[in-house]
């Protein structure tokens, strides 16, 4: 679980990181007329930087313990706990 | 070569294709064998989220606003980056309570409230309508241009033309079939489907490469590349425009689209039933959190320069940007890739039709029709067994009404509006979702109230800034509502209301909504009390995970089965352990080696019988000791000792209680059985007076009998008998009197003469009285010391000298036969009167001492004095002393005689005058 | 009715109050009867012990031993089968008469009897044959 939380934590860091990316006050710096190789400056750079986000993204995916993902894949039905044995009645 | 056959009958293989998918893939599942359990298939279908909106609709945007079409993908990129945590929780709420849609969900959540199940139902469909009739509209319109083909003819603005109007009722009518045979095609009307899962997601991939197909032909065939395209775009002023965001409104809706667009991945009908209800593995919402944004980003890269191209190439502005993906391909003379671009668009709208109906058939079935019909339906209907045939024909008619009211709305409203506006007209919709589900999922104080009024709050605001305002573009309502605001109020303009000005349409209603939506959530929700349902249901939700850690978990140690047994017997007992894996072998059909290791299947049986007798998290506790498993996660540890010391607690508060409760019961027992006594006693003493009144009687009858029957007896026969009988009379009238004496003193009805009177001349009297008693047996020896100093007491003097009288004639009844030695010694001491009365007796055995207060209770031998003794001297003279505030008592030693004991209090005053009087003597 | 001239039947009284078996002592010996008399039960069963009684008037409430322990020693003992108990009572409750009656005895006498009553009880006791044990 330590490890899963370090995951929970590093996508909290990543959506922080492609929230300032890809919204003001970082994203008007990019607004300019300029073309690199032809291609509009803004254009350029938000593909570039979801092309980031994308790759660490699936780095974080990657990394995420496989036992973890066990334990959180399809739930199992939660256990029902034997009602209180009949003997128990006859105790009473 | 584009004829319409044409152009149909390839349509209608790729849809028997996606169906034979589709069939495959149910197929499959059925047998165990799933081929959507994938991350990428997953990835693939939840990019239903890419419409014929996406595919033909964000060239349109690109157009209008250049590089503004994006917040709408870079949104759910964000989602998806951190929202895996929160779709894994809807996940596995989902699944733990088995909700089948949106509405179920927030409805189940808000304590299972048929109220919001409905409105969210109601808000669903209409929201979703208008982009509905938007694929529609695609579809049709990409349909007649492309049957054009070779020329490029936009399809008039006219509704007034029956062919074509007939055309797009045809192919609502086929969609609506598709729709039918995938969605509903399960008689067990199961809200899985895996087939239509696998079909969506290849459908994702035929528009991805469609579109890349018609980006590629556009970059590097018609143009020479991305630099071509934009330095060519950049020599026009107006096309450089869209190179760049357009100031603070730009900003603004970037900014609201960006926000929009991350709920909507989530909270749109068909993202919520692909994302969380089709969902086979969790494991998968982890890849997609980087497979999705994936592919956005790549059915976006040529947006823009497909945008810009098809600006370039046709600048006089007749052809409509929003079909530029097909035209451009026409207009380069490129059949089939238009023909690859159209079956991409109608794979993008299908796609979205087909998982948006079935997902609105389910909610509208579940959560609206049949609370309706089993409230006030035919009254059998709560008694049909079998509802699925019912259930499955709701959803059909469903289908087909919410595609035939797009049909409608497309063919009215729609006519006025860009694909993407109408999209994002149902995004502000679904997006009213949003704050009841977060708040559902994180804030347990979130209630019914709250979000019953959020929703219908933020809901009405929609309709009235954007469902209104379109009808009014229409001509449904008056022109001038949308341009200066109804009744000409200004501050009531749907597009800038409150006054709030200078926005898009869609930024605006997005503010307003939300402020209402949230604002009605939180405040209603701070000022009302959830229902215990409500509550329960809410712990349920935000805390999922905490729970099912508990209970559901596997356990991977190992034990042995005689371990666990031994576990078991710990806290059941070892007949009821023994008993209870007797039944598991029962369960499981089969024996289980009581020497060999445990499978999960005892391991588990066990927790649980565990379970059942301390508690699910004692158990766990319990089953970790023995399976030897190392808890390496901290956190769990804590809270399973968290929790196991409240219920410990709670078990100790419970036995406190039991215990209480046993204690009363004792008591209750105790009081019952004192009763009992009681009332024994009572008989005995009825019996006891009966029988002592009975006996002098028998002698009396007799002898007076003898003496009638008998005249002929001698003189001094018949004077023993008379003497009998006047002996037995008299003790008689004793027994009476002493019987009426003490019923009276313990009825309180006795006429006490109490009075202070000096002690010593009463103490005198008494003696003088008893000397009558020695006139059978002078052979016994009466010592008496009465000291001088007496004090005076308050008491009634006959009644004092009744309880001597009964003192002493008891010590001369039963003291020496032979040296019969009767003491009597009066004395003053610490303010009190002490008289003694000894006798040389045999004395009272220790269990006999109490039982002598008892009525009709004598001590040993009584024979011989029989006629003396009622047996009820010692009980009235206790009740006498008792009257004076006195006390008697009895010392006695078997062998060497008794010494009766009484004490009255002196009276107070004299005291004083005492121990002056016993100061002077010393 | 046995003819008490030729052999007296003999009777036992076992009695705590002197002045009853006075009385029965009387009666018995005027209808013709060999009369002996106890105080209590213990030295009943002597009395009974030293020569086997034809009948014995017994009563209940008696110290040392009480008239049900006395009757059931009587009719427990097959030596003793001949012996015809009738019981004395002053506690005229019907639970006494029922215990009584269950213990073996052949007639139950209520305190204050009627002397010819109890003379004829006494008589029609002894001319039938002992009831089977």
């Amino acid at each position: 679980m330590v490890r899963r939380n370090r995951t929970v934590d590093r996508s909290v860091a990543l959506f922080l990181l492609g929230a300032m990316l890809f919204l003001p006050p970082l994203l008007p710096v990019f607004n300019r007329p300029e073309r690199i190789a032809g291609i509009p400056v803004l254009y350029l750079y938000i593909f570039a930087a979801w092309c980031l986000l994308i790759a660490l993204a699936a780095v974080i995916a990657r990394a995420i313990p496989h036992e973890e993902a066990d334990s959180s894949a399809a739930a199992p039905p939660l256990a029902t706990p034997a009602p209180p044995a009949s003997d128990g009645d006859r105790n009473a | 070569m584009l004829s319409a056959p044409v152009v149909l009958i390839v349509s209608l293989l790729y849809l028997g294709l996606l169906f034979a998918i589709a069939s495959y893939g149910d197929r499959r599942a059925d047998a165990g064998r799933s081929i959507i359990a994938t991350p990428y298939v997953y990835a693939l279908s939840i990019a239903v989220y890419c419409t014929s909106w996406t595919f033909f609709g964000s060239v349109g945007r690109a157009v209008s606003s250049g590089v503004g079409f994006l917040p709408i993908y870079l949104g759910p990129t964000l989602t998806f980056v951190l929202g895996w945590i929160v779709v894994r929780k809807l996940i596995r709420i989902c699944k733990a309570n088995r909700i089948t849609s949106i509405a179920d969900f927030i409805a189940s959540r808000y304590g299972k409230s048929v109220s919001l199940g409905m409105l969210v139902s109601v808000i669903a469909v209409v929201g979703i309508l208008p982009y509905i009739s938007l694929q529609l509209k695609a579809i049709s319109t990409s349909f007649s241009i492309l049957i054009a083909y070779p020329d490029i003819r936009m399809p008039a603005h006219s509704s007034g033309v029956a062919a074509w109007q007939a055309t797009e009722l045809y192919i609502t009518l086929a969609l609506a079939a598709f729709a039918i045979l995938f969605g509903t095609r399960h008689i067990d009307a199961s809200e899985r489907h895996e087939g239509m899962v696998a079909a969506i997601a290849f459908e994702s991939l035929v528009k991805l490469v469609a579109f890349l197909a018609v980006g590629l032909f556009v970059t590097f065939s018609v143009f020479n590349g991305f630099g071509d395209i934009f330095t060519r775009a950049s020599s026009s002023e107006a096309l450089s425009r869209l190179f760049t965001i357009d100031g603070v409104a730009g900003y603004t809706s970037w900014v609201t689209l960006t926000i929009l667009s991350m709920a909507a991945i989530v909270v749109l009908p068909r993202q919520f039933q692909v994302l969380v209800i089709e969902n086979v593995d969790k494991r998968h919402v982890q890849q997609a959190m980087w497979m999705l944004p994936l592919y956005l980003l790549l059915i976006n890269i040529f947006v823009l320069p497909i945008a810009l191209g098809g600006l370039l190439l046709f600048p006089d502005g007749k052809v409509d940007p929003d079909t530029f993906v097909l035209t451009i391909a026409m207009q380069q003379g490129a059949p089939v890739l238009a023909l690859v671009a159209f079956i991409g668009g109608l794979s993008a709208a299908t796609g979205m039709i087909i998982v948006e109906t079935v997902a609105l058939a389910t909610m509208v079935s579940n959560d609206l029709v049949m609370p309706l019909l089993l409230r006030i339906g035919p009254r059998n209907l709560t008694e049909r067994k079998d509802l699925t045939g019912l259930l499955i024909a709701i959803r059909r008619g469903t289908i087909l009404l919410v595609l035939l009211l797009g049909y409608v709305y497309a063919n009215t409203v729609g006519e006025s509006y860009a694909l993407v506006t109408i999209g994002l007209v149902s995004f502000v919709a679904a997006l009213q979702f949003a704050p009841a589900i977060l708040a559902g999922l994180y804030w347990k104080g979130a209630t019914r109230v709250g979000a019953l009024s959020a929703l219908l709050g933020g809901f009405l605001i929609w309709i009235y800034t954007l469902l209104l305002p379109s009808f009014s573009r229409s001509g449904w309502i008056a022109a001038s509502f949308a341009e200066n605001g109804p009744w000409g109020l200004v501050l009531l303009k749907p597009y800038a209301l409150l006054g709030l000005e200078g926005l898009d349409p869609i930024s605006h209603a997005t503010i307003w909504t939300m402020i209402i939506n949230v604002g009605l959530l939180v405040g209603v929700s701070l000022f009302t009390l959830p229902s215990v349902i409500e509550r329960g249901q809410a712990v349920r939700f935000v805390d999922v995970f905490k729970q099912a850690a508990g209970s559901g978990r596997e356990w991977h140690g190992r034990a042995g089965v005689a371990e666990l047994k031994a576990l078991m017997a710990r806290f059941l007992g070892e007949p009821r352990a023994e008993a209870a894996l007797v039944r598991l072998e029962q369960e499981i059909n089969g024996p289980i080696d009581r020497q060999g290791l445990a499978n999960s299947a005892t391991v588990s049986f066990v927790e649980r019988q565990l379970a059942g007798a301390i508690g699910a998290a004692s158990a766990r506790i319990m089953m970790a000791s023995v399976l030897r498993e190392e808890m390496h996660d901290i956190d769990e540890v804590t809270r399973i000792l968290d929790e196991a010391s409240q219920l410990v607690l709670y078990s100790r508060r419970l036995e406190e209680k039991s215990r209480e409760l046993e204690a009363t019961s004792q008591e209750l027992r105790g009081a019952n059985e004192q009763l009992k006594e009681l009332d024994k006693l009572k008989d005995d003493f009825m019996a006891t007076v009966s029988h002592e009144i009975r006996t002098p009687l028998t002698s009396i009858r007799s002898f007076s009998e003898i003496l009638r029957d008998n005249p002929d007896l001698g003189e001094q026969e018949r004077q023993e008998f008379v003497t009998i009988i006047v002996q037995e009379s008299e003790r008689l009238s004793r027994l009476i009197n002493d019987i009426l004496d003490l019923a009276k003193m313990e009825a309180g009805t006795t006429e006490w003469q109490i009075a202070e009177h000096p002690l010593g001349p009463i103490v005198e009297r008494a003696v003088a009285a008893t000397s009558g008693l020695l006139t059978h047996r002078p052979d016994i020896e009466m010592s008496v010391d009465v000291s001088a100093a007496l004090p005076p007491a308050m008491v009634d003097p006959d009644r004092l000298i009744q309880v001597v009288v009964n003192l002493v004639s008891n010590a001369v009844k039963f003291c020496d036969k032979a040296h019969g030695r009767v003491s009597i010694v009066a004395r003053a001491r610490d303010g009190w009167l002490e008289v003694d009365v000894s006798d040389n007796g045999v004395g009272i055995s220790a269990e006999d001492i109490e039982k002598i207060f008892e009525r009709f209770q004598q001590a040993g031998n009584t024979l011989t004095d029989k006629p003396q003794g009622t047996g009820l001297g010692l009980p009235i003279s206790r009740q006498i002393l008792q009257r004076f505030d006195g006390t008697l008592s009895v010392v006695s030693e078997l062998g060497r005689g008794s010494t009766f004991t009484f004490r009255i209090p002196a009276v107070k005053a004299s005291i004083a005058a005492h121990d002056r009087e016993v100061g002077a003597v010393t | 009715m046995t003819d008490p001239a030729l052999s007296p039947a003999k009777v036992l009284i076992v009695d705590d109050e002197p002045n009853i078996l006075l009385s029965l002592q009387f009666l018995m010996k005027k209808a013709g009867y060999a009369v002996r008399t106890a105080k209590d039960g213990e030295e009943a069963l002597a009395e009974i012990a030293r020569e086997m009684p034809d009948i014995v008037l017994l009563d209940v409430m008696m110290p040392k031993l009480d008239g049900f322990s006395v009757c059931q020693r009587i009719k427990s003992d097959p030596a003793l089968a001949g012996v015809r108990v009738v019981m004395l009572t002053a506690r005229g409750r019907d639970v006494e008469r029922e215990k009584g009656l269950s213990l073996g005895a052949d007639d139950y006498i209520t305190k204050p009897f009627s002397t010819k009553d109890a003379i004829d009880r006494v008589a029609t006791l002894l001319a039938r044959p002992v009831k089977p044990a």
